[in-house]
Protein backbone atom coordinates (compact mmCIF):
# COMPACT_ATOMS: atom_id res chain seq x y z
CA UNK A 1 0.00 0.00 0.00
CA UNK A 2 1.33 3.57 -0.23
CA UNK A 3 1.18 5.68 2.60
CA UNK A 4 1.86 9.13 2.73
CA UNK A 5 3.03 11.58 5.69
CA UNK A 6 5.31 14.56 6.95
CA UNK A 7 8.29 13.22 8.07
CA UNK A 8 10.34 16.29 9.45
CA UNK A 9 8.61 18.52 7.87
CA UNK A 10 8.84 17.00 4.29
CA UNK A 11 5.84 15.08 2.52
CA UNK A 12 6.95 11.16 1.80
CA UNK A 13 4.82 9.09 -0.23
CA UNK A 14 6.08 5.48 0.50
CA UNK A 15 4.99 3.20 -2.34
CA UNK A 16 5.04 -0.96 -0.89
CA UNK A 17 4.59 -0.78 2.43
CA UNK A 18 3.57 -3.63 3.57
CA UNK A 19 0.20 -3.65 5.61
CA UNK A 20 1.96 -5.07 9.03
CA UNK A 21 4.87 -3.32 8.36
CA UNK A 22 6.23 -0.32 11.65
CA UNK A 23 6.96 2.94 11.06
CA UNK A 24 10.46 2.35 11.99
CA UNK A 25 10.57 -0.40 9.02
CA UNK A 26 9.36 2.07 6.93
CA UNK A 27 11.52 5.01 7.92
CA UNK A 28 14.86 3.43 7.70
CA UNK A 29 14.68 1.10 4.95
CA UNK A 30 12.00 3.11 2.47
CA UNK A 31 12.71 6.60 3.27
CA UNK A 32 16.68 6.62 4.25
CA UNK A 33 16.16 7.87 7.70
CA UNK A 34 18.26 4.78 9.73
CA UNK A 35 18.81 7.52 12.63
CA UNK A 36 16.02 5.95 14.53
CA UNK A 37 17.41 2.32 15.36
CA UNK A 38 16.00 -0.53 15.14
CA UNK A 39 17.16 -2.72 18.81
CA UNK A 40 14.25 -4.92 20.51
CA UNK A 41 11.03 -4.08 18.36
CA UNK A 42 9.25 -4.91 21.12
CA UNK A 43 9.08 -1.16 22.99
CA UNK A 44 11.39 -2.37 24.93
CA UNK A 45 14.48 -0.24 24.64
CA UNK A 46 13.36 3.13 23.31
CA UNK A 47 16.16 3.29 20.31
CA UNK A 48 13.25 3.70 17.80
CA UNK A 49 11.57 6.58 19.53
CA UNK A 50 10.44 9.56 17.40
CA UNK A 51 7.13 11.98 17.80
CA UNK A 52 4.09 10.95 15.84
CA UNK A 53 2.41 14.43 16.21
CA UNK A 54 4.53 15.82 18.97
CA UNK A 55 4.40 12.78 21.51
CA UNK A 56 7.50 10.48 21.78
CA UNK A 57 6.64 6.79 20.31
CA UNK A 58 8.42 3.78 20.01
CA UNK A 59 8.50 3.79 16.29
CA UNK A 60 8.67 -0.03 16.16
CA UNK A 61 4.78 -0.05 17.54
CA UNK A 62 3.14 1.95 15.06
CA UNK A 63 2.05 0.14 12.21
CA UNK A 64 3.47 2.35 9.18
CA UNK A 65 -0.65 2.78 8.13
CA UNK A 66 -1.25 4.24 11.27
CA UNK A 67 1.17 7.07 10.59
CA UNK A 68 -0.91 8.04 7.48
CA UNK A 69 -1.47 11.27 7.31
CA UNK A 70 0.84 12.09 10.60
CA UNK A 71 3.58 14.13 11.09
CA UNK A 72 6.30 12.25 12.23
CA UNK A 73 9.63 14.04 13.75
CA UNK A 74 12.56 11.75 14.35
CA UNK A 75 16.53 12.52 15.30
CA UNK A 76 17.44 13.64 12.04
CA UNK A 77 15.10 16.78 12.40
CA UNK A 78 16.18 18.36 15.90
CA UNK A 79 19.18 19.64 14.20
CA UNK A 80 18.73 22.92 12.43
CA UNK A 81 20.93 23.61 9.36
CA UNK A 82 24.36 22.56 10.24
CA UNK A 83 24.05 22.84 14.02
CA UNK A 84 23.40 20.95 16.58
CA UNK A 85 20.33 21.28 19.14
CA UNK A 86 21.38 21.90 22.51
CA UNK A 87 20.76 18.74 23.42
CA UNK A 88 22.79 16.77 20.94
CA UNK A 89 25.36 19.36 22.02
CA UNK A 90 25.13 18.39 25.80
CA UNK A 91 24.99 14.31 24.62
CA UNK A 92 28.40 15.19 22.61
CA UNK A 93 30.13 17.50 25.53
CA UNK A 94 29.76 15.18 28.06
CA UNK A 95 30.80 11.96 26.79
CA UNK A 96 27.03 10.59 26.88
CA UNK A 97 27.44 8.05 23.96
CA UNK A 98 29.75 5.32 23.81
CA UNK A 99 28.22 2.73 21.27
CA UNK A 100 26.00 4.94 20.26
CA UNK A 101 23.26 2.92 19.05
CA UNK A 102 20.62 4.23 22.37
CA UNK A 103 21.50 7.78 21.64
CA UNK A 104 19.03 8.58 19.30
CA UNK A 105 16.09 7.79 21.16
CA UNK A 106 17.55 9.08 24.29
CA UNK A 107 18.03 12.49 22.52
CA UNK A 108 14.54 12.72 21.13
CA UNK A 109 13.15 11.27 24.91
CA UNK A 110 15.08 14.01 26.85
CA UNK A 111 13.70 16.55 23.76
CA UNK A 112 10.71 16.16 25.11
CA UNK A 113 11.66 15.89 28.65
CA UNK A 114 12.95 19.47 28.05
CA UNK A 115 10.45 20.55 26.37
CA UNK A 116 7.61 19.72 28.93
CA UNK A 117 9.79 20.78 31.69
CA UNK A 118 13.09 22.77 31.38
CA UNK A 119 14.07 22.43 34.67
CA UNK A 120 13.73 18.58 35.51
CA UNK A 121 15.21 17.20 38.77
CA UNK A 122 17.20 14.45 39.32
CA UNK A 123 13.83 11.52 39.54
CA UNK A 124 11.70 13.44 37.05
CA UNK A 125 15.13 12.79 34.50
CA UNK A 126 14.91 9.21 35.24
CA UNK A 127 11.30 8.81 34.99
CA UNK A 128 11.17 10.25 31.92
CA UNK A 129 13.88 8.10 30.39
CA UNK A 130 12.85 5.11 31.84
CA UNK A 131 12.14 3.62 28.40
CA UNK A 132 15.82 4.25 27.21
CA UNK A 133 18.12 1.46 27.32
CA UNK A 134 21.91 1.70 27.32
CA UNK A 135 23.51 -1.89 27.57
CA UNK A 136 26.89 -0.03 27.60
CA UNK A 137 25.16 1.55 31.21
CA UNK A 138 26.89 4.99 30.50
CA UNK A 139 23.43 5.94 32.39
CA UNK A 140 25.77 8.76 34.29
CA UNK A 141 26.69 10.57 31.58
CA UNK A 142 24.05 10.66 30.35
CA UNK A 143 22.33 11.94 33.10
CA UNK A 144 25.05 15.04 33.26
CA UNK A 145 24.32 15.63 29.56
CA UNK A 146 20.72 16.10 30.20
CA UNK A 147 21.33 18.35 33.63
CA UNK A 148 23.63 20.29 31.07
CA UNK A 149 21.47 20.77 28.26
CA UNK A 150 18.59 21.52 31.11
CA UNK A 151 21.07 24.24 32.46
CA UNK A 152 21.60 26.03 28.61
CA UNK B 1 -3.04 -8.63 4.82
CA UNK B 2 -5.73 -5.71 4.66
CA UNK B 3 -4.76 -2.35 6.26
CA UNK B 4 -8.52 -1.08 7.69
CA UNK B 5 -8.64 2.20 8.85
CA UNK B 6 -12.14 3.65 9.49
CA UNK B 7 -12.92 6.95 10.49
CA UNK B 8 -15.79 6.85 12.21
CA UNK B 9 -17.06 4.08 14.87
CA UNK B 10 -20.15 3.23 12.24
CA UNK B 11 -17.31 2.46 9.65
CA UNK B 12 -15.11 0.58 12.19
CA UNK B 13 -18.15 -1.70 13.73
CA UNK B 14 -18.89 -2.53 9.73
CA UNK B 15 -15.26 -3.04 9.13
CA UNK B 16 -15.39 -6.00 11.81
CA UNK B 17 -18.71 -7.15 10.62
CA UNK B 18 -17.39 -7.84 7.10
CA UNK B 19 -13.76 -8.54 8.52
CA UNK B 20 -14.43 -10.48 12.09
CA UNK B 21 -11.10 -12.12 11.74
CA UNK B 22 -9.36 -8.61 11.75
CA UNK B 23 -7.28 -8.14 14.63
CA UNK B 24 -8.14 -4.63 16.21
CA UNK B 25 -4.99 -2.52 17.15
CA UNK B 26 -5.13 0.78 19.00
CA UNK B 27 -1.76 1.72 20.32
CA UNK B 28 -0.12 -1.49 18.64
CA UNK B 29 1.91 -1.82 22.42
CA UNK B 30 0.75 -5.99 21.73
CA UNK B 31 -0.48 -6.49 18.37
CA UNK B 32 2.85 -4.97 16.32
CA UNK B 33 4.91 -6.63 19.02
CA UNK B 34 3.46 -10.12 17.99
CA UNK B 35 3.46 -8.68 14.06
CA UNK B 36 7.22 -7.81 14.34
CA UNK B 37 8.17 -10.97 16.00
CA UNK B 38 6.34 -13.28 13.39
CA UNK B 39 3.86 -14.86 16.20
CA UNK B 40 1.17 -13.40 14.17
CA UNK B 41 0.11 -12.92 10.70
CA UNK B 42 -3.51 -11.68 10.53
CA UNK B 43 -5.60 -11.55 7.41
CA UNK B 44 -5.81 -8.13 8.09
CA UNK B 45 -5.46 -4.97 11.27
CA UNK B 46 -8.34 -2.63 11.91
CA UNK B 47 -6.64 0.65 13.46
CA UNK B 48 -8.62 1.79 15.57
CA UNK B 49 -6.92 5.57 16.15
CA UNK B 50 -8.42 7.75 13.48
CA UNK B 51 -11.84 6.92 15.46
CA UNK B 52 -12.73 10.19 17.47
CA UNK B 53 -15.08 8.45 19.55
CA UNK B 54 -12.77 5.99 21.07
CA UNK B 55 -10.53 8.65 22.26
CA UNK B 56 -13.34 10.63 24.37
CA UNK B 57 -13.94 10.10 27.65
CA UNK B 58 -16.78 12.18 29.68
CA UNK B 59 -19.00 11.96 33.01
CA UNK B 60 -22.74 10.35 32.04
CA UNK B 61 -24.89 8.70 34.55
CA UNK B 62 -22.64 9.42 37.83
CA UNK B 63 -19.64 7.06 36.33
CA UNK B 64 -17.13 7.70 33.95
CA UNK B 65 -17.34 6.52 30.45
CA UNK B 66 -13.67 5.99 29.15
CA UNK B 67 -13.26 5.36 25.25
CA UNK B 68 -11.58 2.46 24.79
CA UNK B 69 -8.90 4.59 22.93
CA UNK B 70 -7.83 7.20 25.68
CA UNK B 71 -4.02 6.12 26.45
CA UNK B 72 -2.54 5.46 29.69
CA UNK B 73 -1.05 9.21 29.44
CA UNK B 74 -4.18 10.77 29.39
CA UNK B 75 -5.56 8.38 32.12
CA UNK B 76 -2.86 10.17 34.42
CA UNK B 77 -2.86 13.45 33.29
CA UNK B 78 -6.79 14.05 32.93
CA UNK B 79 -8.35 11.21 35.50
CA UNK B 80 -5.25 11.09 38.04
CA UNK B 81 -8.01 12.39 41.02
CA UNK B 82 -11.19 11.04 39.30
CA UNK B 83 -10.23 7.40 39.06
CA UNK B 84 -7.33 7.13 41.55
CA UNK B 85 -6.62 3.29 41.34
CA UNK B 86 -6.33 3.03 37.51
CA UNK B 87 -4.61 5.66 37.22
CA UNK B 88 -1.84 4.35 39.80
CA UNK B 89 -2.02 0.87 37.69
CA UNK B 90 -1.41 3.33 34.46
CA UNK B 91 1.90 5.28 36.29
CA UNK B 92 3.23 1.50 36.47
CA UNK B 93 2.62 0.38 32.55
CA UNK B 94 5.94 0.05 30.38
CA UNK B 95 7.33 3.40 29.68
CA UNK B 96 6.42 7.05 28.94
CA UNK B 97 6.99 5.80 25.15
CA UNK B 98 4.07 3.17 26.01
CA UNK B 99 1.76 5.09 28.04
CA UNK B 100 1.29 7.55 25.27
CA UNK B 101 0.22 4.62 23.17
CA UNK B 102 -1.30 2.14 25.18
CA UNK B 103 -4.93 2.28 25.67
CA UNK B 104 -7.55 0.72 28.42
CA UNK B 105 -9.45 -0.69 25.53
CA UNK B 106 -6.49 -2.26 24.27
CA UNK B 107 -5.46 -3.83 27.44
CA UNK B 108 -8.71 -5.23 27.55
CA UNK B 109 -8.98 -6.58 24.14
CA UNK B 110 -5.45 -8.24 24.67
CA UNK B 111 -7.29 -9.79 27.62
CA UNK B 112 -3.72 -10.98 29.00
CA UNK B 113 -3.68 -11.98 32.57
CA UNK B 114 -0.87 -9.39 33.60
CA UNK B 115 -2.54 -6.62 32.10
CA UNK B 116 -2.02 -3.87 34.48
CA UNK B 117 -5.42 -2.49 34.22
CA UNK B 118 -7.36 -5.19 35.15
CA UNK B 119 -6.76 -5.44 38.90
CA UNK B 120 -7.95 -1.78 39.31
CA UNK B 121 -11.34 -2.26 36.81
CA UNK B 122 -11.97 -5.66 38.71
CA UNK B 123 -11.75 -3.98 42.40
CA UNK B 124 -13.70 -1.12 41.00
CA UNK B 125 -16.75 -2.94 39.64
CA UNK B 126 -16.05 -1.67 36.01
CA UNK B 127 -18.03 -2.60 33.10
CA UNK B 128 -16.80 -3.42 29.34
CA UNK B 129 -19.13 -1.52 26.89
CA UNK B 130 -19.11 -3.80 23.56
CA UNK B 131 -20.58 -2.86 20.29
CA UNK B 132 -21.30 -4.44 16.66
CA UNK B 133 -23.03 -3.93 14.35
CA UNK B 134 -26.02 -5.98 15.92
CA UNK B 135 -26.23 -3.36 19.13
CA UNK B 136 -24.07 -2.86 22.28
CA UNK B 137 -24.13 -4.35 25.38
CA UNK B 138 -22.08 -4.32 28.73
CA UNK B 139 -20.17 -6.90 30.23
CA UNK B 140 -19.02 -6.55 33.93
CA UNK B 141 -15.40 -6.73 34.20
CA UNK B 142 -15.07 -9.92 36.00
CA UNK B 143 -17.19 -11.59 33.23
CA UNK B 144 -15.27 -10.27 30.75
CA UNK B 145 -11.80 -12.45 31.13
CA UNK B 146 -12.90 -16.19 30.13
CA UNK B 147 -8.96 -17.42 29.20
CA UNK B 148 -5.89 -16.78 29.19
CA UNK B 149 -5.63 -14.30 26.44
CA UNK B 150 -9.39 -14.40 25.39
CA UNK B 151 -12.51 -12.60 26.67
CA UNK B 152 -16.44 -12.58 25.87
CA UNK B 153 -15.95 -10.58 22.47
CA UNK B 154 -17.87 -12.09 19.55
CA UNK B 155 -15.70 -12.07 16.50
CA UNK B 156 -17.77 -9.09 15.47
CA UNK B 157 -17.26 -7.26 18.44
CA UNK B 158 -15.21 -3.80 19.13
CA UNK B 159 -14.84 -2.42 22.89
CA UNK B 160 -16.37 1.07 22.72
CA UNK B 161 -15.71 2.05 26.07
CA UNK B 162 -15.43 1.08 29.78
CA UNK B 163 -17.60 2.51 32.51
CA UNK B 164 -16.22 3.09 35.83
CA UNK B 165 -17.84 4.89 38.96
CA UNK B 166 -15.51 7.76 40.98
CA UNK B 167 -14.79 6.00 43.89
CA UNK B 168 -16.65 7.42 47.53
CA UNK B 169 -13.49 5.60 48.98
CA UNK B 170 -9.77 4.76 48.80
CA UNK B 171 -8.29 2.87 45.97
CA UNK B 172 -4.72 1.30 45.75
CA UNK B 173 -2.52 -0.63 43.34
CA UNK B 174 0.52 -2.76 43.94
CA UNK B 175 2.49 -4.75 41.48
CA UNK B 176 5.60 -6.66 41.37
CA UNK B 177 8.54 -6.65 38.82
CA UNK B 178 12.44 -6.38 38.72
CA UNK B 179 12.31 -2.61 38.09
CA UNK B 180 9.75 0.19 38.01
CA UNK B 181 9.83 0.61 34.37
CA UNK B 182 8.93 -1.72 31.53
CA UNK B 183 7.82 -4.91 33.60
CA UNK B 184 5.25 -7.09 32.79
CA UNK B 185 4.00 -7.90 36.22
CA UNK B 186 5.18 -10.71 38.30
CA UNK B 187 2.16 -10.38 40.01
CA UNK B 188 -0.47 -7.19 41.20
CA UNK B 189 -3.41 -6.54 43.37
CA UNK B 190 -5.92 -3.89 43.38
CA UNK B 191 -7.93 -2.68 46.19
CA UNK B 192 -11.03 -0.46 46.47
CA UNK B 193 -12.87 0.58 49.91
CA UNK B 194 -16.67 1.29 49.52
CA UNK B 195 -17.08 2.66 52.67
CA UNK B 196 -21.10 3.42 51.33
CA UNK B 197 -21.74 0.04 50.84
CA UNK B 198 -19.23 -1.39 53.54
CA UNK B 199 -17.64 -3.82 50.91
CA UNK B 200 -14.26 -4.26 49.82
CA UNK B 201 -13.23 -4.99 46.05
CA UNK B 202 -9.99 -6.92 45.01
CA UNK B 203 -8.37 -7.63 41.55
CA UNK B 204 -5.56 -9.98 41.00
CA UNK B 205 -3.44 -9.73 37.99
CA UNK B 206 -0.38 -12.18 36.81
CA UNK B 207 -1.49 -15.16 39.14
CA UNK B 208 -4.31 -17.25 37.47
CA UNK B 209 -5.18 -17.83 33.89
CA UNK B 210 -7.48 -14.52 34.21
CA UNK B 211 -7.37 -11.53 36.16
CA UNK B 212 -9.60 -12.54 38.97
CA UNK B 213 -11.38 -11.17 41.83
CA UNK B 214 -10.35 -12.59 45.67
CA UNK B 215 -14.09 -12.25 46.46
CA UNK B 216 -13.90 -14.25 49.20
CA UNK B 217 -10.83 -12.13 51.10
CA UNK B 218 -13.12 -9.21 50.45
CA UNK B 219 -16.31 -10.58 51.93
CA UNK B 220 -14.28 -11.53 54.91
CA UNK B 221 -12.33 -8.41 55.34
CA UNK B 222 -15.57 -6.05 54.80
CA UNK B 223 -17.70 -8.84 57.64
CA UNK B 224 -14.86 -8.25 60.03
CA UNK B 225 -14.93 -4.35 59.58
CA UNK B 226 -18.15 -4.22 60.11
CA UNK B 227 -18.18 -6.75 63.17
CA UNK B 228 -15.72 -4.32 65.10
CA UNK B 229 -17.65 -1.47 63.75
CA UNK B 230 -14.72 -0.01 62.28
CA UNK B 231 -16.33 1.28 59.18
CA UNK B 232 -17.92 3.66 61.87
CA UNK B 233 -15.10 4.30 63.80
CA UNK B 234 -12.73 4.70 61.57
CA UNK B 235 -10.36 3.00 64.00
CA UNK B 236 -7.02 1.35 63.29
CA UNK B 237 -6.50 -1.91 61.16
CA UNK B 238 -5.75 -4.82 63.43
CA UNK B 239 -2.39 -5.74 62.01
CA UNK B 240 -4.02 -9.85 62.34
CA UNK B 241 -6.99 -8.81 60.18
CA UNK B 242 -4.61 -7.43 57.39
CA UNK B 243 -2.73 -10.56 57.61
CA UNK B 244 -5.35 -13.03 57.35
CA UNK B 245 -7.12 -10.58 54.63
CA UNK B 246 -2.96 -11.45 53.15
CA UNK B 247 -3.31 -15.06 53.34
CA UNK B 248 -7.01 -15.16 51.90
CA UNK B 249 -6.42 -12.94 48.75
CA UNK B 250 -3.42 -15.42 48.48
CA UNK B 251 -5.46 -18.19 48.49
CA UNK B 252 -7.49 -17.02 45.44
CA UNK B 253 -4.87 -16.85 43.47
CA UNK B 254 -4.07 -20.47 41.14
CA UNK B 255 -0.23 -19.29 39.59
CA UNK B 256 2.27 -20.52 37.19
CA UNK B 257 5.69 -20.97 37.47
CA UNK B 258 7.53 -18.76 34.28
CA UNK B 259 10.08 -16.87 33.29
CA UNK B 260 9.17 -13.97 35.11
CA UNK B 261 8.71 -15.68 38.71
CA UNK B 262 7.61 -18.62 40.18
CA UNK B 263 4.45 -19.91 41.84
CA UNK B 264 5.28 -20.09 45.17
CA UNK B 265 6.81 -16.41 45.21
CA UNK B 266 3.55 -15.26 43.32
CA UNK B 267 1.80 -16.20 46.29
CA UNK B 268 3.85 -14.74 48.93
CA UNK B 269 4.21 -11.32 47.09
CA UNK B 270 0.45 -11.55 46.88
CA UNK B 271 0.06 -11.98 50.25
CA UNK B 272 2.18 -9.04 51.29
CA UNK B 273 0.85 -6.64 48.60
CA UNK B 274 -2.84 -7.00 49.84
CA UNK B 275 -1.58 -7.20 53.50
CA UNK B 276 0.26 -3.32 52.56
CA UNK B 277 -2.64 -2.15 50.56
CA UNK B 278 -5.12 -2.88 53.03
CA UNK B 279 -3.07 -0.92 55.40
CA UNK B 280 -2.64 2.13 52.92
CA UNK B 281 -6.05 2.48 51.90
CA UNK B 282 -7.46 1.64 55.44
CA UNK B 283 -5.07 4.69 56.54
CA UNK B 284 -6.39 7.05 53.63
CA UNK B 285 -9.81 5.89 54.76
CA UNK B 286 -9.59 6.99 58.12
CA UNK B 287 -7.40 10.25 57.96
CA UNK B 288 -10.18 11.25 55.15
CA UNK B 289 -12.92 11.13 58.10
Amino acid sequence: MRISLTVNGNRHDVDDVWEGESLLYALRERMGLPGSKNACEQGECGSCTVYLDDVPVCSCLVAAGQAQGRSVTTVEGLASDERLHPVQQAFLECGAVQCGFCTPGLIVSTHDLLERNPAPSDPEIREALAGNLCRCTGYEKILDAVRQAASQ
Amino acid sequence: MDFLAPTTWAAALAAKAEHPDAVAVAGGTDVMVEINFDRRRPPALLDLTRVPELREWAPEAGRIRLGAGVTYARVIDELGATLPGLAMAARTVGSPQIRNRGTVGGNLGAASPAGDSHPALLAADADVEVASVRGTRRIPVAEFFTGVKRNALAPDELIAAVWITPPAGPQQFCKIGTRNAMVIAVSAFGLALHPARRAVGTGIGSAAPTPRRATAAAGFLAGELEAAGLWESRGELPDALAVEFGARVRDAAAPIDDVRGTAAYRLHTLSVMARRVAGWAWTEYRSAA
